[in-house]
């Protein structure tokens, strides 16, 4: 594909749109426009610019690399030359990994990739949906993720900045607002059609206990959490232990097992001790109240032992509660015969979480789910 | 515009002054200049993001504006502030002068509200800047500010104009080349990623690393480039709290230069570690897996 006229280089531009988006990527219009006005910069010679030139203009996050790589492997191939064809395919059997719900990924492939391997053999059976998560063996926790993939996260909508930001000026009616408000009786449909159709789903963060009361079931959390980050957008995972991790990117590769590998790399204290409360507080200093956490579902997944001060993460528990949309707390240990929430920890967080369920199998992650689009 | 040609051209251009951008980040650098639009840069810190304004400003001969972004960052940081000082100056001289009363009143006020007392701020610098070539407008660490400054922020990229109510329109005749760079504390709004030219700087691969720092440092001998550069890779695999960046990299082997140290070996890094770990938990973590293991993998490099 060398020499091609404007029609086609529009048609192969729609068809690469339109496959990134059935692989589950958020292609906006206005961003296909540009990748095809890079195309124009760069020319069609070879594979690289064109590859740099879609990862500039359709790709807006580093988790989104992984699906980019694999779709325009399996699209590209057939739109550039034979050579350079070669090179790509090599690309693709590193990258190539399909997930259960995309049939965007390369079609042809024959080879079969693990996935499709681990789709056949598992068979959703209810005594897997209900065995808690402390009994699983390996082989177990690996049909899970397939269970947990399919569960759909999805949160609730945001309200549009607009009112956010009328909202704002309540008290203080300032030269910025001024200038923003005379700029927009100028300003170009463009902005104020983005503005209004920016209702978005709100953004996810699970903050995950890996201490080592919590290792039966941060194994499958962390799991569940990798599902929920390479599955949709504006998902944030950190891990809480002795210290803070964040470990999004980590999750963010394909392969579960290697994401898994990396977010356990990642955290030095993994099924060490917790120090809820403080770490808590460094979340939301150094993420959440500056800004991650505003207007976001926020889920806690920790069976809430803690030895630190039950006022300390009483109080960081406030402060989170007062910026983000909903706080979940998930506890495997509420499902437990006679379970009350006894740890001086759990009792101190319950007043400020709005919803308190349990954590311990798959199905209570569905019930997880439901409250996290609530 | 024509600063290039090709992304050739834009790294070419960017290592005549010392900066050694991938592929990807010269191809999108070429593509914000080639299309006019921002550039946005994510990544971890010290990869090198800043530095890409500061280049490209030393390249194109443009003046650098620079505007930090923290939280509650505002219009009269940002864009303009009148000069009420000088202002009310203005208007007690009037005053004595006779002028404040009667006919003058009118043309009084607009003489308040002229450019000579408009302190201009980055932005506004930016969009009205007069003559080529165009300057280099700087946001750094824009996941400080908060979301309506950056809605602020999108419709000034999107129109290349600013409107100062008392003056009237600002509209840049040479747009500004705009790089903003964040360190992702927060996701930046989706409107305005999709303004800009988006790149996510990774540290660099190992020799990459090793062309940086003999770039930047003087007299350290290829031997210790090398160790550094393998030794800070491992280092950013260990999850610790800061990893080092491209920085760090420098600073190490440049005070490694400094001893005139002969080899990295364990007693020497020991003693310079601080250079490149600013974290005492950091260091300690080093130093419980091992800093013999880390040198050593070296040799295999
Ligand atoms: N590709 C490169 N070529 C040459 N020098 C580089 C390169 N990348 C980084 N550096 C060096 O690393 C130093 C740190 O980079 P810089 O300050 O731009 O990082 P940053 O990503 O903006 O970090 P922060 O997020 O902490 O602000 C620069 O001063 C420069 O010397
Ligand atoms: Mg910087």
């Amino acid at each position: 594909m060398v020499e091609v006229d404007a029609t086609h280089l529009d048609r192969i531009v729609a068809g690469f749109a339109a496959a990134l988006r059935t692989a589950g990527l958020d292609v906006p219009v206005g961003s296909v426009v540009t990748f095809r006005q890079a195309l124009g910069v760069v020319g069609l010679a070879a594979w690289h610019p064109v590859y740099w030139a879609g990862r500039a203009t359709l790709v807006h996050r580093p988790e989104d690399t992984a699906l980019f790589d694999d779709t325009f492997a399996a699209y590209w191939h057939d739109q550039l030359r034979p050579d350079v064809a070669m090179e790509m395919s090599e690309h693709e059997l590193t990258m190539a990994l399909d997930t259960g719900d995309d049939e965007a990924a390369t079609p042809d492939d024959a080879e079969g990739t693990q996935e499709v391997d681990l789709v056949l053999r598992w068979s959703p059976t209810e005594v897997l949906r209900h065995k808690d998560f402390s009994l699983f063996t390996l082989e177990e926790l690996v049909e899970a993720q397939t269970l947990m993939r399919q569960l759909k996260l999805a949160t609730s909508v945001r309200p549009s900045r607009r009112q956010r930001r009328a909202r704002h000026e309540r008290g203080r009616l300032d030269i910025r607002h001024t200038v923003q408000r005379a700029l927009r009786t100028e300003g170009e449909p463009l902005i104020r059609a983005s503005t209004v159709q920016s209702e978005q789903p709100r953004r996810l963060i699970l903050l995950i206990d890996v201490s080592g009361s919590m290792e039966p079931y941060a194994r499958a959390l962390l799991r569940f959490a990798h599902a929920a980050v390479v599955s949709r957008r504006r998902v944030e995972a950190f891990a809480l232990g002795t210290r803070l991790t964040r470990i999004t990117r980590e999750l963010s590769s394909r392969d579960p097992d290697d994401a898994f590998a990396a977010a356990t790399g990642a955290v030095e204290d993994w099924s060490g001790g917790t120090r809820l409360g403080p770490v808590l507080r460094e979340f939301n200093d150094e993420w959440g109240v500056r800004g991650m956490a505003r207007g976001a579902v926020v889920v806690v997944l920790s069976d809430g032992w803690d030895r630190g001060d039950p006022a300390v993460l009483a109080e960081q528990m406030q402060r989170l509660a007062r910026v983000a949309h909903h706080v979940v707390w998930v506890n495997p240990l509420k499902a437990t015969e006679g379970y009350e929430p006894l740890a001086a920890g759990m009792a101190a967080a319950l007043p400020f979480v709005d919803r308190f369920i349990e954590g311990h199998n798959i199905a209570s992650l569905e019930a997880l789910v439901a409250a996290v689009a609530a | 515009m024509t600063y290039t040609h090709s992304v050739d051209d834009v790294r070419c251009g960017l290592e005549a002054h010392d900066y050694l951008p991938d592929d990807g980040l010269a191809t999108a650098i070429f593509l914000a200049l080639e299309l006019q639009r921002p550039l946005l840069l994510e990544g971890e810190p010290g990869v090198g993001k800043t530095e890409v304004a500061k280049t490209l400003a030393r390249w194109t001969g443009g003046d650098l504006l620079r505007l930090q972004c923290y939280e509650g960052i505002d219009v009269t940081q940002a864009v303009y502030e009148w000069d009420y000082s000088r202002q009310l100056l203005h208007l007690r001289t009037a005053e004595a002068t006779g002028r404040a009363t009667g006919v003058d009143a009118d043309e009084l006020e607009s003489e308040l509200y002229s450019e000579r007392f408009l302190v201009k701020r980055p932005l506004l610098q930016a969009i009205a800047y007069g003559q080529p070539p165009a300057p280099v407008l700087l946001i750094d660490e824009i996941d400080r500010a908060d979301d309506e400054f950056e809605a602020f922020l999108l419709e000034v990229l999107s129109e290349y104009a600013i409107t100062v109510p008392e003056l009237g329109r600002f509209h840049a005749d040479v747009p500004p080349i705009v790089v903003i760079t964040s360190n992702r504390t927060r996701d930046v709004h989706d409107a305005l990623k999709r303004r800009c030219l988006y790149h996510w700087v990774d540290h660099p691969d190992f020799d990459r690393e090793v062309a940086i720092i003999s770039r930047r440092t003087d007299g350290v001998s290829d031997a210790i480039i090398d160790q550094v550069a393998s030794a800070v890779a491992q280092f950013r695999q260990l999850g610790l709290y800061k990893p080092p960046g491209v920085a760090e990299s420098i600073d190490w082997a440049s005070s490694l230069g400094r001893l005139g140290a002969a080899a990295l070996d364990v007693e020497t890094a020991e003693a310079t570690i601080g250079a490149v770990l600013k974290y005492r938990e950091d260091q300690q973590r080093v130093r419980e897996y091992g800093l013999a293991k880390l040198l050593e993998a070296d040799s295999n490099v």
